[in-house]
């Protein structure tokens, strides 16, 4: 599925600073009944998010009016567990484009930058920085720069660079997927089958 | 330059390498299911294209399935419309569909190896994490994402970057008790939940050789638990045993091209890893979890740790043991358990049953807990009966369920209650994993068997005869 292109992102940003948060958080198995990409945001975090008779918990991040953006900032091992693509929907539909973290779960990573939502691993130490600011200044605005491969906070001058394949950033600026690249290649990979031993 | 196991599939299935970009890699085997296809399904649509091949597409129900009254309408209307779509979907596409009712249905990676589906030297890939099981088998097989799955149906390929490599040996001989399950949440515990993320795991040591293919498929189901993208082992004469003669697996002239490819599935002698760890098989007791994630495990007769000893994360851990409702140094043994669950695509295979059998036989399930039984397929369930195990569990007090996913993720009716604590034989001891304010302790089948009779956490050791 296209999405929309990625170049420059200037937002405030969400702080959610706990380490291994699995996509059985980020969306419950009970809310992958759905056949369309629709509605996942709503569930975003539900069990943090709000009580069993759904009214919101106060001092879940996500119910805190003071923090906004299109950026969610995690801690160490965001997104671990399920493939559930899901998890990334539910990060888009919400809102956000872009999680920094100060490192990703394997699939979850794959599953954003399949789906436009730009995955920013920083160090330790800028992870660190970044919460700091946004907690001493909720205001404080966070520019991503995918041409660059830089992320910074204007207000601070703290400023990282980050990594991201030449392929993926190619397809994320320009809103690609993989699927048309891959159909164009039909003949070499039906002439490839022809030849496996299995 | 000497290739490992790993090097050796993944090579040979390069369709074309992207510069500074990944690898086109041909897949041998997708699997599809209710959860993780409709979207790929619709974008299929979309998209105006069809599937390549349908005959290396599989579809199987299990995850959204109930587990009792499988004859009667699926209730939940949610559910019953995902099943629903991937049967319209997997016949509008030629795909062979094995669903609700049907003799083959089961979980996706318990009966992939049972037909022959799985064989060495693949490539795999499902829409599900746990698609690692396969790797058993020396295949390589990961879990994709639905874009994946959409792609995988269109073009019978992914694009992934090649992982690095890892090798986790474990040598030596088991204690008594100690099963292949507890080998994985042992190296797990030491590796962390994000230890292996970016690599490939190739397990080897005498504990692995030594393992009927039902451990080695627990063992590499779990990889992913340690934030691997897959793990594998070597094929073989055990591994050749357990295919051999299976539905889709090669026969006659076939059979022998392909054992000429398998017999070449090895790590050379000096070929290099990234990564390496050697552990000691005699180190490993009967394995438990105490937090929220399946990192957070030990031998059953150890404390909860000290955060104190930890190295950092002290809040993320403070808020795992609070949602567990247990205290930093804690003996595990002696705490009560209300629910016990036996099944999964880890642990929901005939070894399983058998061993919970070994420990249930004879005793009664304690009265105040609620044990659900559920194998992983219908062929598992067939063996339960045929060897008699049904006829000690019903002894015990024990009831068997039908086929399916079933409270590993609680997306059918087999949630445990908020609160409650549950042993189970699954994968996950996350937060509401097994249904809202859940807690999961992850285990053995012989632990889980120990607990269900005991209504505590109890060392099967004691009861081992």
């Amino acid at each position: 599925m296209a999405y929309d292109k990625f170049t420059t992102l200037t937002t405030t940003a969400v702080p959610l600073p706990i380490e291994n948060v699995d996509t059985d958080q980020i969306i419950p198995a009970r809310f992958l009944k759905a056949t369309e990409r629709v509605g996942f945001g709503d569930n975003l975090f539900r069990d943090w998010r709000y009580n069993s008779d759904n009214t919101p918990k106060e001092d879940f991040v996500l119910n805190n009016p003071k923090y906004q953006g299109k950026i969610l900032i995690g801690g160490k091992n965001f997104g671990s567990g399920s493939s559930r693509e899901h998890a990334a929907w539910a990060v888009y539909d919400y809102g956000f484009r872009c999680v920094v973290s100060s490192f990703f779960a394997d699939i979850f990573k794959n599953n954003c930058l399949n789906i436009g939502v730009l995955p920013v691993q920083v160090s330790p130490a800028f992870l660190e920085v970044i919460l700091a600011a946004v907690f001493k200044d909720p205001t404080t605005e966070i520019v991503v720069n995918l041409p660059a491969q830089t992320i910074s906070i204007p207000s601070t001058g703290d400023q990282e660079s980050f990594n991201i394949n030449v392929y993926k950033k190619e397809n994320m600026l320009n809103g690609f997927d993989d699927i048309d690249y891959l159909r164009s290649m039909e003949e070499e990979i039906t002439s490839f089958a022809d030849n496996t031993p299995l | 330059m000497k290739k490992t196991l790993f090097d050796k599939v993944w090579d040979s299935h390069i369709v074309r390498s992207i510069e500074n970009g990944p690898d086109v890699l041909f897949i041998d085997r997708h699997m599809v299911h209710e959860v993780t296809s409709p979207v790929a399904f619709l974008g299929l649509k979309n998209r105006g294209a069809k599937v390549l091949y349908p005959e290396r597409t599989f579809a199987t129900a299990d995850h959204n399935t109930p587990t009792i009254n499988q004859h009667l309408p699926v209730a939940d209307p949610l559910s019953a419309n995902q099943l629903k779509a991937l049967e319209e979907n997997a016949n509008a596409h030629g795909i062979s569909y094995w669903g609700l009712g049907h003799e083959k249905n089961g979980i996706v990676h318990v009966v992939g190896p049972e037909y022959g589906i799985t064989q060495p030297g693949a490539t795999i890939v499902c829409g599900d994490s746990h698609t690692s099981t396969h790797g058993a088998f020396g295949a390589i097989a990961f879990g994709i994402g639905t874009s994946e799955v959409e792609m995988v149906l269109t073009t019978q390929c992914i694009m992934q970057p090649k992982p690095k490599k890892m090798v986790i040996r474990v040598n030596g001989s088991l204690q008594n008790g100690v099963t292949p399950k507890d080998v994985a949440l042992y190296i797990i515990s030491k590796l962390s939940t994000s230890g292996a993320t970016g690599y490939f795991v190739e397990y080897a040591g005498n504990v692995f050789s030594e393992m009927s293919m039902e451990g080695r498929m627990t063992v590499c189901n779990l990889s992913i638990e340690m934030g691997a993208r897959g793990g594998m082992m070597a094929p073989d004469e055990k591994t050749f045993e357990y295919i051999k003669d299976r539905e889709f697996t090669p026969k006659g002239a076939s059979w022998d091209k392909a054992m000429a490819y398998w017999n070449t599935l090895y790590t050379e002698e000096g070929a290099s890893f990234d990564k390496v760890y050697e552990f000691d098989g005699s180190d490993i007791e009967p394995m438990i979890t105490y937090g929220t994630n399946p990192g957070m495990g030990m031998g059953i007769s150890k404390d909860i740790p000290l955060a104190t000893d930890l190295e950092g994360g002290v809040a993320t851990y403070q808020k795992s043991l609070a949602y567990m409702n247990y205290n930093e140094g804690d003996t595990m043994i002696g705490k009560s358990i209300d629910y016990v669950f036996l099944g999964s695509c880890t642990n929901g295979r005939i070894e399983d049953f058998r061993a919970f059998a070994s420990i249930v036989k004879g005793r009664k399930k304690a009265d105040h807990v609620t044990a659900w039984l559920v194998p992983g397929s219908h062929q598992v369930e067939k063996a339960i009966k045929d060897e008699g195990i049904l006829e000690i569990l019903e002894a015990a007090g024990f009831t068997l369920r039908e086929p399916g996913c079933s409270a590993c993720l609680a997306m059918n009716d087999d949630k445990i209650p908020a609160g409650k604590y549950a042993v189970s034989t699954s994968n996950r001891n996350f937060e509401g994993r097994q249904g809202p304010g859940s807690r999961t302790l992850l285990a053995s089948p012989l632990v889980a068997a120990a607990a269900a009779v005991t209504g505590q956490v109890t060392d099967p050791r004691t009861l081992l005869q």
